[in-house]
């Protein structure tokens, strides 16, 4: 298939919705915004970028001199509303991919990419709610996607966002999301932290578990629709959790944060 | 470490070189045990370097094993009786 | 698309080569030791459930236990290894036995062999690619018990071939009087798959 190319059949025929088929483009990098000290934004122009939904995901492939290619995918942080396309990458210590992300690229550099990609872990105002989303470390940044997506559109569809953290400093987007609750009722975020807690902190301070899915969730006759975005093992935690406590697992959704495609 | 499984959801890259709809929302029925459900939320492991091996979540049997080669993909469904776009 | 763009300042997490050693084309050496996994770890009881078997074209078949198993003789091996998806590591140390011990007093008119794997994984060979010294069922890395994500309990170890001939989570050798494609060669990987002539995929 040709991208963007349809058969002279005239009229509307299906062709017009046929997805096009997913190609390699370059984006530039126009901004590298630092988040936590282990996480950058990066911002990107790119060029005929036909949107996403939050949620989606991209893959990044970097080349080499010589060839050798590295390939792995990232969630999009921003709002299909937003101008720009923003990745948060997280630098993981023996990652071969995210460390050149964070710590070698700037502004002017050109990113292979393409997308967007999933259709599944993606959710839009439409779609209603309320909204439990749950995230672990940068697990939260397809989670963003999507409240930043509910902002920009005025969605008033409950959400909630529990989010586990190693510690105050690595929160993601802290500020953005206390500006985002301090102007929408329907919104509320909770912090747990799970190893260093500054003092005063009177949120939760452990790893997220049953009972505190039960406290901060909706009770299991609201049907809901969750999104889970970490770690496997918290991934898989919360997601038997949220079973447990009765929720639907045909509106439980999960994405893991792992080694294969998600990390590196 | 021990588990090297990801979501349906981390396979729409490679899966999407080869269909040409949205994998990820598509109904897939199992060869292995009946079981149907989105793709999205069936298990991937071994994502793009030797191949693509889509899991059912309830049997582990293989829905969608892909793998690239030096021409293009070879593509093999056996594990899945049927697929339905949504 | 490419067209020979390639990303400022990145060169991947490889090592480089030192001069004099010689890598089977288009390999790299790696960092660390990758895990490939085409399915979930499986977890079988030791005691109670594990044993290895030589079934298939034999006048009889053998089962060891994980006790009889490991009261086999056992074999130091330094081999290097190298992935199809192009990483190599030299020089690695296992511990294992023999597949010419296992097959010992075996008799078979079987050219071939397929191994299988807990979890359903399988891998063709010509029967004399796993024998005269060239094959181990491994148990031990570096000196420690073989950790399930490399195959542990026990894994094939078959070093002049890629490395996905060399089994995870081994669980026996079926002979075979003729030639049947395991998991990865029904799915465009080559038969043989000799990283020296570079045997990758159908064709190479």
């Amino acid at each position: 298939m040709i991208p963007g190319v349809s058969s002279a059949t005239g009229g509307t025929s299906a062709v017009a919705v046929q997805p096009r088929r997913l190609s390699w483009q370059l984006a530039e990098v126009v901004e590298v915004v630092p988040e936590t000290p282990r996480t950058r934004s990066l911002v990107l122009e790119v060029a005929g970028w036909k949107g996403h939904k939050a949620g989606q995901h991209v893959d990044i492939r970097l080349t080499a001199e010589d060839g050798y290619q590295a390939q792995r995918s990232y969630s999009i942080a921003s709002a299909p509303e937003d101008e720009r396309l923003v990745l948060t990458v997280e630098r993981l210590e023996d990652g071969e991919v995210s460390p050149y992300l964070t710590d070698v690229l700037m502004a002017g550099d050109k990113l292979e990419l393409r997308g967007p990609i999933g259709g599944y872990f993606a959710w839009e105002a439409k779609d209603g709610g309320p909204l439990l989303l749950v995230a672990g470390g940068s697990g939260v940044v397809p989670l963003m996607a999507m409240l930043r997506h509910r902002a920009a559109v005025s969605s008033d569809v409950p959400a909630r966002l529990l989010y586990s953290s190693r510690s105050y400093e690595e929160i993601i987007y802290r500020k953005e999301l206390e500006r985002l609750v301090a102007q929408d009722g329907s919104l509320e975020v909770i912090h747990t932290l799970t190893r260093s807690r500054p003092k005063g902190w009177s949120s939760y301070h452990r790893r997220i578990d049953l009972k505190m899915l039960k406290e901060v969730g909706p009770p299991p006759a609201e049907r809901l629709l969750a999104f889970i975005c970490g770690p496997t093992p918290l991934v898989e935690g919360v997601a038997t959790a949220l079973v447990e406590i009765g929720h639907d697992t045909l509106y439980v959704k999960t994405e893991r944060f792992g080694p294969t495609g998600g990390g590196g | 470490m021990g588990e090297f499984r990801l979501d349906g959801n981390a396979a729409a890259g490679p899966l999407r070189e080869v269909f040409s709809f949205e994998v990820t929302t598509a109904q897939y029925s199992c060869v292995g045990c009946g079981r149907t459900d989105r793709l999205g939320a069936a298990m991937v492991y071994e994502v793009r370097q030797l191949g693509t091996i889509v899991r059912c979540p309830s049997c582990d049997n293989p829905l969608i094993r892909l793998a690239h080669n030096r021409e293009g993909y070879l593509v093999d469904l056996r594990g899945t009786r049927y697929l339905t776009t949504g | 698309m490419s067209g020979g763009f390639f990303s400022r300042g990145f060169r991947g997490r490889r090592r480089p080569v030192e001069q004099g050693t010689q890598l089977p084309p288009g390999q790299y050496l790696v960092e660390g030791f990758p895990v490939l996994s085409a399915g979930p770890t499986p977890r079988t009881p030791l005691e109670e459930e594990w044993d290895f078997s030589i079934i298939g074209e034999v006048d009889e078949p053998r089962r060891w236990t994980w006790k009889e198993f490991q009261a086999l003789p056992s074999e130091e091996i330094t081999r290097d290894i190298h992935c199809v998806t192009k990483w190599s590591k030299l020089g690695t140390r296992w511990e294992g036995v023999s597949v010419d011990t296992l097959l010992e007093g075996v008799e078979t008119a079987a050219e071939f062999v397929m191994a299988f794997c807990d979890g359903g994984y399988t891998t063709n060979m010509p029967l004399e690619e796993v024998i005269g010294g060239k094959a181990w069922v491994a148990y031990a890395y570096e000196g420690e018990p073989l950790e399930p994500e490399h195959g542990g309990p026990v894994r094939l170890l078959v070093p002049h071939l890629y490395f996905w001939k060399s089994a995870k989570w081994v669980r026996g050798l079926r002979l075979l009087n003729h030639d049947e494609p395991g998991f990865w060669e029904s799915l465009g990987y080559h038969n043989h798959g000799d990283p020296w002539r570079e045997q990758r995929y159908w064709g190479d």
